[in-house]
């Protein structure tokens, strides 16, 4: 009997349980970021024309060979990448090569914003269509990976960077080696 | 009062707009392809893949700029003569589970669809075990 009384019991246990998990679940932030599959894979085979008249277009035979290289998935239309222009500017100052990929951007809307917010690249492709973007896994505006002198994605770092994300963009860097 | 409301909503609103580009589509981000079976396929196959932007909509439902970049991605490799499979894959391949915006059972999705199969099994057990019981009850009784 008092075997069969405890039995009772399990269906309200079973749905305080399930009530307290949805209330803890509520309380926690909810991750919005998607994070790259492609993180080891090689960088896919491509070849993008020049953004704008100052800089070379960028290929993926620009990211084989030498260091370890950023490839930075910007656009002059995206407020937090101004926020990032100074971290870049830092990381170039270190010595790091940054290649950038401008989605959906215009010529002029491009050296606008370079020579507004500064130019911490070496090549900037134009990414008309968010073909190269799709193509590495990034799902947004800016994005920045870590690529090793194969050609291999290493490391993505999603969202804008801030002051504190350079000394471990700069350790990725060195573990890519 | 009212007015200020407006106005108030209307800076709301502006903040997402300022934060999209002004580049045209690309090209079958919105014009779908000439052959109906292929553009029923594409149509099919977008139906199913998560706007990465959006999270909560579709590829074929979102005006997003991504997504419709990766509807161009999609109607363009079909028009290739890639199978929505292999579009499908290709973008798992880069995203994950998550892109699929049809649920599809993986390593780590099973117990999503095993789970209501054990639940119903349980269940059918209880049922099955109280009218035996009850059955035999009567039976004593009788």
């Amino acid at each position: 009997m008092s075997q069969n009384r405890l039995w009772l019991w399990l269906p309200l246990a079973l749905f305080a349980f399930f009530a307290g998990l949805a209330g803890y679940m509520l309380t926690q932030e909810k991750d919005q970021f998607v994070e790259s599959t492609m993180i080891g894979e090689p960088l896919p085979e491509f070849a993008l024309e020049p953004a704008f008249g100052g800089l070379p277009g960028a290929a993926r035979t620009d990211f084989v060979g030498g260091k370890p290289r950023l490839l930075n998935i910007w656009a002059s239309w995206c407020l937090p990448c101004i926020a990032e222009a100074p971290q870049l500017e830092a990381l170039k100052a270190q010595g790091v090569e940054i290649i950038g990929i401008a989605i959906r951007d215009r010529p002029e809307d491009v050296a606008n914003f370079l020579g507004q917010y500064g130019n911490p690249y070496t090549r900037i492709g134009s990414d008309r269509i968010s073909e190269v973007q799709l193509a590495i896994g990034s799902s947004g505006v800016p994005e920045t990976f870590v690529i090793d002198a194969k050609g291999v994605i290493r490391y993505q770092h999603i969202g804008d960077i801030r002051e504190d994300d350079v000394p471990v963009l700069l350790a990725e860097l060195e573990k890519a080696q | 009062m009212i007015r200020v409301m407006l106005a108030l909503l209307a800076a709301l609103m502006a903040l997402p707009v300022a934060a999209q580009d002004s580049m045209p589509p690309a090209p079958y981000a919105y014009n779908q392809l000439e052959d109906p079976a292929k553009e029923a396929e594409a149509a099919a196959l977008m139906a199913t893949l998560r706007c990465l932007k959006c999270q909560s909509q579709s590829i074929a439902d979102s005006d997003a700029p991504m997504a419709g970049d990766m509807r161009h991605q999609v109607r363009s490799r079909i028009l290739a003569g890639e199978s929505p499979a292999e579009i499908r894959s290709w973008l798992i391949a880069r995203y994950g589970d998550y892109v699929s915006y049809e649920p599809t059972v993986s390593a780590s999705t099973w117990p999503l669809f095993a789970a209501p199969v054990l639940v119903i099994l349980i269940g059918a057990g209880v049922l099955l075990r109280r009218l035996g019981k009850r059955r035999s009850d009567a039976g004593d009784a009788a």
